[in-house]
């Protein structure tokens, strides 16, 4: 298990330097933020000593050399609009984001993973037909109209939800939670449930093709052919099999939830990192924009490490075949 | 001798969008306590259905719509599902062809047992645990105690099925359907298991239905047998006896294409022609296309007769001839 983890991490971080040079050269390709940082009434002077102080007028692979030498001291830069660390600046707006997705995640399983065991035992009733039908709808509707349509009709019209921000929050080891207080979960709710939405038809179409696939197992037939209780048969024998299947996907999404919570953080104004880079792509705040994608980058190396763990612990196979 | 379970006229049948599949359409047999009943027919005969049909583990589309499943004299082709969940794993208990995928992979094999004795009886864990590793040592596997908090996948094909073959005795069941259980294995653990399992049914007064496509494993193991072709039973009686001089012509072709040591030098007999598709059996005897006693009599369904004391079979023209008028 060392010896592979090792393997593992190592890897890792050969995937993340080079995504660091992807995201640099990248991100240097789209545009010049000389043209938006500096007044165009700025003279000459002014202009060459602006751009050398963002050190902008070094060659391309000198201002990635600096760029790493930095990085590796967990400096990336500092935001050109805010003259903040860019780093400090996301890590800032992370507590928010992370909320989101993870509640999102929670609701995704708390809500699909019921009713995805329901369609698939009973697949020819009329709540299965719902619930996929549902399911369908779940995945072609654009996010942003869904979030539209929650604040028309739980803010607006019956006013039980607040439309916007965090509400009040507790501060924990000198970050902001909003999940810690009442209100604060008021504001979560329609957020979460919205980035949700496209997870939970997610997570019911596969629980239910796994339900049903286990279903016809021999196991499953010998467990009842054993005497057991159908409750039994289905929350152990069928259960700890679809739980493989589920966990490794619902954890591979935990990483696109956080990258693409950008489209519910505009529309609820929710005040977490996606909404940080839409306004620092606006105006081409390079280190802030480099800053997110490294730390979209490694989060997603670290939960599929993570996610590789705990298919480990549930599934035996695997667990033997990494320690031979 | 008392009789264990008597199967009368069983139909089981599957609607399916194609069409109705009779998998099972005429089974009729008896086994007797401490009997051995071999059920032997080629692949598809509906040898497996007749198995679930006994434990009411038939799914849909399928369903029994016939027959009298009589254990003990109680007709299960009627009981409700509770009662039969009662009598599954606890007085009938059935072991599945392929070792490899009986057992759930991500269980543990105490979990596996355990959970079978709970599921009978109100036991403390513990007793439960000892009864398991008693099981695994009944069946031949070493070191039990440590085998029971192994996963399915760290034990070999044989080493599998004698698990499913020491859960399916955890209850000291009177009736064990065996569906195949040596078949995925090789010879010489197959001799292993059929010796074992022979003795633990003499020992402990359980009857037992192996269903195969094997005679020589029914000749050495059976008292009864039951031969199976497209849904029905075409003959049964005592062993030996219709090894010796089958009636029916299907008998009769099977025993052929079986290699043999007194007519070594001969040629194998295969039965020509295929089985036919369960889905638009012809009207009359289903072996009639592949028969060479066949006749327009055949055109009409034989029934199942008792042509001696103690043989039936359903034929028009049974090989009578040896067996003295
Ligand atoms: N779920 C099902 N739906 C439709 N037909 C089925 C179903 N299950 C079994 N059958 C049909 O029933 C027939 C008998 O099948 P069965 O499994 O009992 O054969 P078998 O004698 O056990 O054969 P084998 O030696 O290959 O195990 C087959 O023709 C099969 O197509
Ligand atoms: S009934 Fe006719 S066709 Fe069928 S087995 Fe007998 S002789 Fe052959
Ligand atoms: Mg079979």
């Amino acid at each position: 298990m060392t010896v592979y983890l090792l393997r593992r991490i190592l890897q890792s971080l050969m995937v993340l330097l080079a995504m660091s040079v992807i995201v640099f050269v990248g991100v240097y390709a789209i545009g010049d933020p000389v043209e938006i940082l500096i007044s165009p009434d700025a003279d000459q002077m002014e202009r060459e000593r602006a751009i050398a102080a963002l050190g902008l007028d070094l060659p391309l692979w000198q201002q990635y050399l600096v760029f790493l030498q930095n990085a590796l001291r967990g400096d990336l830069g500092r935001s050109f609009v805010f003259n903040e660390p860019a780093l400090q600046l996301i890590l800032n707006r992370m507590p928010a984001t992370l909320e989101l997705a993870f509640g999102a995640m929670f609701l995704s399983v708390l809500i699909g993973l019921p009713l995805g065991l329901y369609a698939g035992l009973k697949p020819d009733s009329v709540g299965s037909r719902v619930i996929m039908a549902g399911s369908i709808l779940g995945f072609s509707l654009p996010t942003f109209w869904v979030g539209l349509m929650l604040i028309m009709v739980f803010a607006v019209q019956l006013g039980w939800l607040p439309s916007s921000g965090r509400g009040e929050t507790v501060q924990i080891l000198g970050l902001h939670w909003s999940f810690l207080t009442a209100n604060g979960w008021m504001h979560l709710a329609m957020p979460a449930f919205n980035l949700a939405l496209f997870k939970i038809s997610l997570v019911i179409r596969l629980t239910r093709s796994g339900v049903r696939e286990a279903m016809l197992m021999d196991y499953v037939k010998f467990a009842r052919a054993k005497g057991l209780s159908p409750t039994r048969v289905t929350f152990v024998h069928v259960f700890k099999n679809i739980l493989i299947p589920v966990v490794t996907v619902v954890g591979l999404e935990l990483g696109s939830t956080i990258a693409f919570s950008v489209v519910t953080e505009t529309v609820f104004a929710w005040p977490g990192m996606g909404k940080l880079i839409i306004d620092s792509i606006n105006v081409l705040d390079r280190p802030v924009i480099v800053a997110y994608l490294m730390v979209i980058v490694l989060m997603f190396i670290t939960i599929n490490l993570i996610v590789d763990i705990l298919y480990s612990v549930l599934d035996p196979r695997v667990r033997l075949e990494s320690k031979a | 001798m008392s009789t264990t379970l008597e199967v009368r006229n069983l139909r089981t049948h599957f609607f399916t969008r194609a069409g109705v599949v009779k998998a099972v359409d005429g089974v009729s047999f008896t086994v007797g306590r401490g009997q051995v009943l071999g059920l032997v027919g080629e692949s598809g005969s509906g040898k497996t259905v007749t198995g679930f049909s006994i434990i009411g583990l038939v799914d849909p589309p399928g369903r029994v719509v016939e027959g009298e499943i009589l254990f003990h004299g109680r007709n299960l082709a009627t009981a409700s599902e509770e009662e039969l969940r009662h009598l599954r794993g606890n007085r009938i208990a059935m072991i599945f062809q392929d070792p490899m995928m009986t057992l759930n992979p991500v269980l543990r094999v105490d979990t596996q047992m355990i959970e079978t004795v709970l599921a009978h009886e109100k036991v403390s864990r513990e007793e439960a645990r000892q009864r398991s590793r008693d099981a695994l040592g009944m069946v031949g596997i070493p070191s039990p105690d440590e085998r029971l908090k192994s996963y399915p996948h760290q034990f070999s094909g044989g080493m599998r099925q004698r698990v499913a073959i020491a859960i399916a005795l955890l209850h000291r069941p009177e009736l064990i359907i065996a569906d195949e259980p040596t078949t995925a294995l090789d010879v010489t653990i197959q001799g292993q298991i059929l010796a074992e399992v022979q003795k633990l049914a003499a020992t402990t007064g359980t009857s037992l239905i192996w269903i195969t496509h094997d005679l020589s494993v029914v000749a050495g193991l059976a008292d009864e047998i039951a031969v199976m072709y497209a849904g029905r039973v075409v003959e049964g009686g005592e062993v030996g006896a219709v090894l010796d001089a089958p009636f029916h012509p299907y008998t009769v072709g099977l025993i052929g294409s079986v290699p043999s040591r007194n007519r070594r030098g001969e040629p194998l007999r295969q039965i020509p022609g295929m089985t036919p598709s369960l889905l638009k059996l012809p009207a009359g005897c289903a072996f009639r296309s592949r028969c060479p006693r066949a006749d327009e009599a055949c055109l009409a369904m034989p029934d199942l007769l008792e042509l001696r004391p103690g043989r039936r079979a359903r034929c028009f023209h049974p090989h009578l001839e040896g067996a003295g008028a």
